[in-house]
């Protein structure tokens, strides 16, 4: 205790250079946090808005298919049987029949990917409720990125071509009922909505799909590949991933800007504080606790870089919790919201108040180390 | 009789009268490839409550003979034994819980700790004790009204004239009790009044205390004040006297 006091008065005294490298260290500490709290909240959101618009809470695959090797599409189909239709019935199931097939819009050809969706399911956040309709015209709901792709709007007439059981090319007009605004771009890139009843009778299957999204496990379900949610959101882990390892480069030379300046801190204030050092000797300190109390004082820099860290990061990570941050509708490629939310969990700040922590009391033990050898009658002397 | 003193894990001897021991000390420093001797054999005593000085020229010895009773250095050879223990066979930890208990420094450049206040720099050495904050706070305000600084408490020592940090610097030194006192060159940097009232007031502090006080000095003030002098050339004593005190007003 008595060192914490000595080395707080000790960094009070020194002023300036105090509050400059407490400024570098709590900004460092600052954008660490906000940085790892946009990854983070970026995770949730995008972990969120796949499950909410495609993959629920896992799905239930035909043993063939496999979303990566469009070889296996076509062939990937099954009966739903008695079981699976009975959790389809209660709400728990959503079958999807998925085939390619081929679009012209303004005469260029498009493979797409055709999903054959019920109108009433209300487990995905599609608005799949647009595809229903009374009359002949075949209705299909696109995204925003495909619209665009396509030049698409509402009420377009688009040539849709495909191939039915058999193998045969068949192709009718289908209406563009409604463009959705959606996050995640493999829920929307090439894919094309369609009634799956309509799908059904387009392609000459009987009551067949390709995957079952569940709004839950279904215990048992037989002739079915489950896959959950954590093995779906795979790739997503991965992406969000690699953007937090490139992430904790700039975090790390941010960091070592700070570690720098109390390491050279540090070393200036042994150099020049040799008679002090000697004098803490004399009074009957050990050297090991002078080292402890030199140790201390760069560690206490962490400690009031986290306070005033909190003083301005606080305030300005509520503000931008408020409003968000605008990633604008440019079309990445990836599943990320127009505004992501920074998300702050307990551990993260505690994990980067213990790391810039850990982190400024190695820098500041390891020049400190030298009064260990430190005479101190040469040390009065300020030699 | 011989009183022992348990100060954490080691004993210190409380002699009756010999507290400083030294036989045929020697004290070498390395230089370059060789050495150069900073004192040689010698051979000294002091009692209890003594008001001793060191005397001589620059680089006679008299700061490495002060630091080696202050336990901050060992001899090359020979023995020095400070309250009954022998120097060079106390750890750091034995000789730091010297210094803090039994040991007070006084520097020619006072030695305060610029970011302290008057009154925290006098606590400091009682900060590593076990004493109480109330205990603290009467012993640091007594040993301030030895030196008359009672109404410097808050003060920084960046505020206060030469004399007044000399004045802490007894202070801090006297707070703790010790049973001595080491002071190098405390006039030094001092003019002739101020010299004059540090003096007195270690004087009156050593008569109403009993501490044992050594100087190092070639200032002729302090000497007038010394009661045994013990003049130093090249590292060797070359004269130990009791001296007839002059009136210092």
């Amino acid at each position: 205790m008595v060192a914490f006091k000595l080395a707080y008065r000790n960094l009070l005294g020194a002023g300036l250079r105090t509050w400059l490298n407490v400024s570098v260290l709590s900004l460092a500490f600052v954008l660490i946090v906000f940085y790892n709290g946009m990854i983070d909240g970026w995770n949730r959101q995008s972990r969120n808005d796949t499950q909410d618009w495609e993959i629920g809470q896992g799905q239930y695959w035909h043993p063939d298919y496999d979303k990566y090797d469009v070889y296996t599409i076509n062939e990937a189909h099954q009966p739903i049987d008695e079981q699976a239709q009975q959790e389809i019935d209660g709400g728990h199931l959503v079958p999807q029949l998925l085939q390619q097939a081929t679009i012209y819009p303004q005469g260029r050809m498009q493979s797409i990917l055709l999903r054959g969706i019920p109108p009433e399911q209300t487990l995905l956040k599609l608005p799949t409720d647009a595809l229903n309709g009374d009359d002949d015209e075949a209705k299909v709901i696109i995204g925003k990125r495909m619209a665009k792709a396509t030049k698409l709007q509402v009420g377009d007439q688009v040539l849709l071509r495909w191939r039915d059981r058999h193998g045969t090319f068949d192709a009718r007009q289908v209406v563009v009922a409604q463009v959705f605004n959606c996050d995640v771009a493999e829920a929307d890139q090439g894919q094309l909505y369609i009634d799956y009843q309509v799908m059904q009778q387009m392609m000459d299957f009987d009551n067949e799909a390709t995957l079952l999204v569940s709004g839950s496990e279904v215990a048992g379900l037989a002739g079915w590949s489950f896959k959950s949610a954590d093995f779906l959101l795979k790739d997503l882990d991965d992406l969000i991933n690699s953007e937090r390892i490139s992430g904790r480069i700039i975090q790390l030379v941010l960091l070592m800007i700070a570690l720098l300046a109390i390491f050279d801190t540090q070393i200036l204030s042994i150099f020049r504080r040799k008679k002090e050092i000697g004098t803490y000797i004399a009074l009957g300190l050990t050297r090991k606790q002078v080292v402890g109390i030199f140790t201390i004082e760069g560690g206490v820099h962490s400690i009031l870089a986290a306070l005033l860290g909190a003083a301005y990061g606080i305030p300005l990570f509520v503000w931008i919790n408020t409003i968000g941050i605008n990633f604008g509708s440019a079309d990445m490629g990836i599943t990320i919201a127009e505004r992501v939310y920074p998300y702050y969990s307990w551990q993260l700040v505690l994990g980067s108040v213990l790391i810039v922590l850990v982190t400024s009391t190695i820098v500041s033990f390891i020049p400190a180390r030298k009064i260990a050898y430190m005479s101190p009658t040469d040390a009065l002397k300020g030699k | 009789m011989v009183k022992r003193i348990v100060v954490d894990d080691i004993i210190f001897q409380d002699m009756d009268n010999q507290i400083i021991q030294l036989e045929h000390l020697t004290k070498r420093f390395p230089v370059g490839n060789g050495f150069f001797t900073a004192l040689t054999d010698i051979n000294l005593s002091f009692g209890k409550g003594e008001f001793a000085g060191l005397v001589g020229p620059s680089g006679s010895g008299k700061t490495t003979l002060l630091n080696i009773i202050g336990s901050l250095d060992v001899p090359s050879e020979g023995k020095a034994t400070v309250l009954g223990r022998s120097i060079a066979e106390l750890s750091q930890k034995q000789a730091a819980n010297m210094r803090n208990h039994h040991i007070g420094f006084i520097f020619q450049t006072y030695n305060l700790l610029p970011v302290y206040t008057v009154y925290e720099n006098v606590e400091f050495a009682l900060l590593l004790q076990n004493i109480s904050a109330e205990e603290r706070r009467k012993a640091v305000m007594q040993a301030l009204e030895w030196v008359g600084l009672t109404d410097k408490e808050k003060s920084k020592p960046s505020m206060l004239s030469g004399g007044e940090c000399q004045r802490v610097a007894i202070a801090r030194s006297m707070v703790k009790r010790p049973k001595i006192v080491l002071a190098d060159e405390p006039t030094a940097n001092l003019d002739s009044k101020n010299s004059h009232h540090i003096l007195q007031t270690m004087q009156k502090l050593n008569e109403e205390l009993g501490v044992t006080f050594i100087f190092s000095t070639h200032d002729e003030k302090v000497m007038q004040y010394l009661k045994r002098q013990i003049s130093l050339a090249d590292g060797k004593v070359v004269a130990d006297e009791q001296v007839e005190l002059v009136s210092s007003q």
